[in-house]
């Protein structure tokens, strides 16, 4: 009886985890349904105008607002593609030497000091952003004759990317250390030298395992919150130049849901459909990067 | 192919690449240390004017015989002011007289009546007291006293002058700034202090731990010892591995859409911050848990089993005990992240101003991190220094945490 009883709570515990799943996305879909009785999907996903501020009176231009996201579509993908271009080779070559070079001291020290960086908070990278950096990066573009905006994506891109290296590193590291010795005791027993061996044999067998590694580093980069709050900008602005300042999917949810609080104007009601769109991404780049990454770690086994 | 001199030059050119990417990391994170405590170790020093307040019956108007409540109507803002007023000699007019009150902190009345409702006996008296200084003043004290950084700062030619005689009196001090860690949020930096938002903090991570604790190890449990491995248990783990990778932002979107859309808790409450912090820290609970009771040895289990134990005694008797401290070490790095979570508490309203701690769950709270983002957003300079050091007081709770954790992990795997 007893047993049948703890049996009982122990299933429903396990059940609340499909609950959030399930509220998660109800939430999301009954919010985003009631925002597209507004505006059309169409226009939420190609429209290259955003603008939700409406105005005070329905004879004002911009009476409605304009929720064309893709201008924060691209934004945000700016903004992952510069945080990847500092993470994924920085995470790799550390991940390549941790494992193929290092000296066990020399790996638990680093190993360590990398998870701070994956452990230190994200508004604190984003107050490093937008205190250090950008106006470093600023001061650094006038004195070449560059203007760089003070919100660029460029300072806040660079950060995430130092957030991000741990999580590369560590992927990689498991990956690299998973392709068995075999292979390299054959390459160089065929007289390549260490580094060849590196690149032409373990490299190739680990890379769909990186490329996975990555794919979950730009699902991180693009649900990323309070580095782009604090350090990119806030207004749409439809470019691919980093040094401009972009504003992103995360951005304007925190912008739309934190001014005023009333729940049934469009503003909020856009904040979801964004919501949903953000979870919809992250998530299919979630699954089809630990699909990738799980196959490759266990590939050899 | 290359002859063999370059293929071993390219060799350790290789190996320099590798070093050279886990040294620029280090140096990041360097850097980035060096700068935070460079810039919020001032948050921890404030400087403070030494004046002369004139406490005598007829100054503060009480009679010989007063109550407390006499004591507590005296006007403390006038008695600073002539306290001020008589440090410098000379004659002020209107202006010039409100540029000099603006050397002390729009807290010293406040510092000043404090004492005095402890200490009754200095009425009669006049008594010198070390009270704060304004924020410019303690920026232009703190920044070495150079040109450039007077005009960083807002003070005037005539206040630093003011500022230069009360410092060759030895009128002016740096000391510990005990309010940063026992003030709460205020629009003035030198009276600011984080003890607010961390009580809000830890009424949150309270509400989270007890939350994702009990579902989280219990599911761990379920998951582990009682499942059938099926196409639910499977479902379970899919399920609850994409939960861990989810951005937190829909956690909060979540809290917002459900417990104050529809179940209509209160905004800003730590109670529902702890709550939605609970939802996200769930899988990394469940995840670390499950690995904790995978590690027990399955010799264990048949034992138990062997001398008649249920299912339900063997895993709660043996199993789960053993188990213990590597599921602890998971529920602290949980917390841990939890504690430095700002996004889902944006999203349901705890960015508010918060000038009280709160004093139960339902209240209107802040919490640390979310202080950092209010601070970090303020024009004033002198809250840029506040900022960092709320930082640094949020990596010291998680350096607490983190170092608990491995001490423990250490000890289980001894």
């Amino acid at each position: 009886m007893v047993e049948r009883l703890i049996r009982a709570i122990l299933f429903s515990c396990s059940a609340v985890a499909i609950f959030i799943t399930i509220g998660i996305i109800a939430s999301l879909i009954f919010e985003a349904l009631r925002f597209f009785q507004s505006v059309s999907v169409f226009e939420f996903l190609f429209g290259t105008e955003w603008s939700p501020q409406t105005a005070l009176r329905a004879d004002q231009v911009g009476a409605s607002g304009r929720f064309g996201a893709v201008p924060l579509f691209v934004g945000t993908a700016l903004i992952s593609t510069v945080a990847l271009c500092v993470s994924a080779p920085l995470g790799i070559f550390s991940a390549i030497y941790l494992s193929e070079y290092a000296s066990d001291t020399l790996r638990s020290y680093v190993k360590p000091l990398l998870e701070i960086l994956a452990g230190i908070p994200t508004v604190v990278y984003g107050f490093f952003a937008a205190i250090v950096i950008a106006p470093a990066l600023s001061n650094l573009g006038a004195s070449i004759g560059l203007e760089v905006a003070y919100e660029s994506a460029l300072a806040a891109g660079l950060v995430m990317g130092v957030m991000i290296i741990p999580l590369i590193s560590s992927i990689s590291d498991d990956i690299i250390t998973a392709v068995p010795d075999s292979l390299r005791e054959g390459s160089r027993g065929l007289g390549a030298t260490k580094s060849e061996t590196i690149r032409r044999v373990v490299l190739p067998a680990a890379l769909p395992g990186i490329a996975g590694g990555i794919l979950l580093a730009i699902s991180r980069a693009v649900g990323e919150t309070m580095i782009v709050v604090m350090a990119a900008g806030l207004s749409a602005n439809l470019t691919f130049n980093p040094l401009e300042a972009v504003t992103t999917v995360t951005v304007q949810i925190v912008v739309l849901l934190t001014g005023d609080q009333e729940f049934d104007s469009s503003k909020t009601l856009a904040a979801f459909a964004l919501g949903l769109a953000l979870f919809c991404i992250t998530m299919v780049l979630n699954v089809i990067g630990s699909q990738i990454v799980k196959k490759y770690r266990e590939q050899y086994d | 192919m290359p002859g063999v001199v370059d293929r071993h030059r390219g060799e350790e050119r290789f190996r320099r690449l590798g070093l050279a990417a886990i040294a620029i990391s280090m140096s990041f994170l360097a850097f980035f240390l060096v700068s935070i405590i460079g810039t919020g170790y001032g948050a921890f020093i404030q400087t403070a004017i030494k004046i002369d307040v004139d406490l005598t019956y007829q100054e503060v108007g009480l009679e010989e015989t007063f109550t407390p409540e006499d004591l507590a109507g005296v006007s403390y803002r006038s008695a600073v002011r002539s306290a001020m007023r008589t440090l410098i000699p000379e004659d002020l007019g209107r202006r010039e007289s409100r540029a000099l009150y603006g050397l002390i902190g729009a807290g010293a009345e406040f510092e000043l009546r404090d004492i005095v409702l402890a200490q009754p006996e200095l009425v009669g008296t006049i008594t010198s007291f070390w009270l704060t200084a304004s924020d410019d003043v303690d920026l232009y004290n703190k920044s070495g006293l150079t040109e450039a950084s007077a005009q960083q700062t807002r003070l005037t030619d005539k206040q630093i002058e003011w500022y230069s005689a009360l410092k060759t009196d030895d009128r002016i001090v740096k000391r510990f700034n005990w309010t940063f860690l026992t003030g709460s949020d205020s629009r003035d930096p030198e009276v600011a202090g984080v003890w607010g938002a961390m009580v809000g903090s830890f009424f949150a991570l309270g509400v989270c731990l007890l939350l994702s604790c009990f579902v989280g190890v219990l599911t761990a449990v379920y998951l582990e010892e009682f499942a059938a491995r099926n196409r639910w248990t499977q479902f379970l783990e899919i399920n609850i591995n994409n939960l861990a990778a989810v951005p937190s932002i829909t956690f909060g979107l979540l809290g917002l859409a459900i417990f104050l859309g529809f179940f209509g808790l209160p905004r800003s409450a730590s109670l529902v911050g702890g709550m939605v912090l609970a939802l996200m820290t769930l899988p990394t609970v469940i995840i670390s848990s499950r690995v904790a009771l995978q590690a027990v040895a399955p010799s264990i289990r048949e034992a138990a089993f062997g001398i008649g134990a249920s299912r339900v005694q063997t895993v709660f008797h043996h199993v789960v005990p053993l188990a213990l401290p590597g599921i602890l070490t998971g529920i602290i790095i949980g917390m841990a992240r939890a504690l430095g979570e700002t996004a889902p508490l944006l999203m349901i309203g705890m960015v508010a101003f918060i000038a009280d701690p709160p004093t139960n769950l339902t209240q209107p709270a802040s919490a640390l991190p979310v202080q950092v983002y209010l601070w970090a957003d303020s024009p004033e300079r002198a809250f840029a220094e506040k900022t960092a050091g709320a930082i640094l007081v949020l990596l010291v709770f998680l350096l607490m945490m983190n170092l608990f954790a491995v001490i423990l992990r250490r000890k289980f795997e001894k």
